[in-house]
């Protein structure tokens, strides 16, 4: 399997603070990287490095074996092909769901809009969705919010998709609904790197977790190992202080 | 709510009570609230018409008679402020929104212009509009350059426009500044460019946030078109002027003044309920 993504020795400070260290990753295709970590750990800002919304001070990024790190190159045309969900959803509120998630098909990749419509309809049909189209972001739930966030990147076709502690921001009993959209794409083979804290969810869709601690990965294996037999004392502590917050 | 509602729900005895009480309530403050205007609104009229000089300003302020005579030549005034509005208005927009877009972007190619716009900005913005409007009313036709119109009502209105600009440019920056960078970040992951960002996402969320102040701006250049009269226009302000000026007698002015909110009143009621349907529609908020 080739590598979608491959990171190497990446560094990223802000201003005299240290927050990603001499990180390394790759993530094959159709796999889902998992990372965890407490908040500061850097997981937000190499997701944010990834999406170019932050440039690295050193190392490599490679999209599909192309230097994505490079200054000279387009980053809108790398951003087209990564779709990021973010914690805030971050939704447009002065459109409604439907052109939410028409406009980048539409400007970005020059769709026209009956193509976008009958593509972003299909989507929302497919989420349980379609009967909110035509509402605005603020009259939905904060699930349903995000639901729609997600949406709005599938609808350019992603390459690799970055979730950015996606349901953080939800109420539990609104979690799942979010979380289901991901396991779903997992099994339609979607390359996905994500953020989170919900350690049940990340057993079920992981084929690599990785726990990243003061910017660099300190463990990383398999759902099994690393969230049910860690071997790192920092890991062991982690995740004894989610156990204890009642994550898992 | 209302399509949830029960139809065979009637309400408890309790809930009778409580709307009873509800409804005193609101009767008590309604008697409280007219007493009370009756109260002050009397005080001042009594005031007014009981001074010394009542009979003196009634006849030289509120003359009917003489109001009804000189409305036509006031309204024909008003309508040269109206024109000098629209139309300084929508060149005021569209100078105001690229000085705007200069002053935001970060383009390398338009750094010159960046700092022209803020130069622009800080000059009009600080100095007097009257100064502004005797400088270009007087100063420009001095020059004798070929092509440029010496119109005292085009030059009146350019400089109305050239303070407004300054004015309009800001109030949308400020906007502008205000959207979150998250708005930012969510379109240019979605593969954007800056300027399709800026055109898409920002801008709309920006221009909606400043329409207050846009309208205040608005009811400001109505009113301030009135100053292009010491250049001898003869929009409303000048046309009182010249009747006031005749008899002695200032009704001119009241009818001017009684024009100007003729229009400037329900301008603004209207974009109050403009701006509440659109923020109805877009939030959950309600009628707080």
């Amino acid at each position: 399997m080739a590598n979608v993504l491959e990171i190497s020795n990446i560094r990223k400070s802000f201003d005299s603070e240290l927050v990603l260290n001499n990180l390394s990753l790759a993530v094959p295709e159709h796999t889902a990287t998992v990372l965890i970590g407490a908040s500061g750990s850097g997981k937000s800002t190499l997701l944010r490095c990834i999406n170019l919304l932050e440039s690295i001070d050193d190392g490599q990024i490679f999209l599909d074996g192309e230097e994505i790190s490079d200054p000279l190159i387009n980053v809108d045309e790398i951003r087209r092909k990564l779709g990021m969900v973010f914690q805030s959803f971050n939704l447009f509120p002065h459109k409604s769901v439907l052109e939410n998630i028409t406009l980048a098909p539409m400007k970005v990749q020059g769709k026209n809009k009956d193509e976008a419509v009958t593509a972003a309809l299909a989507l929302l049909k497919r989420f349980d969705l379609a009967d909110k189209a035509d509402q605005y972001p603020d009259r939905l739930s904060g699930g349903q919010q995000q639901r729609v966030a997600i949406i709005r990147s599938l609808a350019l076709n992603p390459r690799l998709l970055l979730l950015d502690e996606i349901t953080s921001a939800l109420d539990p009993v609104l979690v799942n609904e979010v979380l289901s959209i991901v396991r779903d794409l997992k099994s339609d083979g979607m390359t996905m790197v994500l953020a989170t804290h919900e350690m049940g969810f990340a057993t079920q869709v992981a084929d690599e977790v990785c726990f990243l601690e003061s910017g660099n990965i300190l463990e990383r294996g398999s759902a099994q190992d690393v969230l049910h037999a860690p071997k790192n004392p920092k890991t062991q502590e982690f995740l004894k202080r989610v156990h204890q917050a009642g994550r898992l | 709510m209302s399509e949830r509602m029960n139809s065979a729900w009637s309400p408890s005895s309790r809930e009778v009570e409580r709307q009873q009480a509800r409804r005193r309530i609101s009767r008590r403050q309604a008697l409280i609230a007219a007493v009370s205007s009756l109260l002050v609104l009397g005080t001042l009229i009594s005031i007014t018409i009981t001074s010394p000089g009542w009979a003196v300003v009634k006849k030289t302020f509120f003359d009917l008679g003489y109001g009804r005579k000189v409305f036509p030549t006031v309204i024909a005034g008003l309508w040269i402020n109206l024109q000098l509005t629209f139309i300084g208005g929508f060149c005021i927009g569209v100078i105001a929104l690229g000085l705007a877009l200069l002053r935001t972007t970060k383009s390398p190619a338009l750094t010159p212009f960046r700092f022209i716009a803020t130069a622009y900005v800080d000059i009009f913005r600080g100095a007097p509009l009257i100064l502004i409007i005797l400088l270009v009313g007087f100063g420009v036709p001095a020059l004798g350059l070929k092509g440029i119109p010496s119109n005292v009502i085009f030059l009146g209105t350019v400089a109305v426009v050239l303070t407004y600009s300054a004015y309009v440019a800001e109030v949308i920056r400020s906007g502008i500044l205000s959207i979150h960078p998250s708005q930012r970040a969510a379109a240019r992951s979605l593969g954007l460019t800056s300027g399709q960002t800026m055109r898409y996402v920002v801008l709309p969320q920006a221009i909606r946030r400043v329409v207050p102040p846009l309208l205040n701006d608005f009811v400001s250049l109505l009113k301030d078109t009135g100053l292009v009269s010491i250049l001898g226009v003869t929009d409303a302000v000048r046309a009182a002027q010249i009747n006031a000026s005749r008899t002695f007698n200032y009704t001119p002015y009241v009818v001017a003044a009684i024009l100007f909110l003729l229009i400037t009143i329900p301008m603004t009621r209207y974009t109050d309920r403009a701006i509440r349907q659109r923020t109805n529609a877009q939030s959950s908020e309600g009628v707080i």
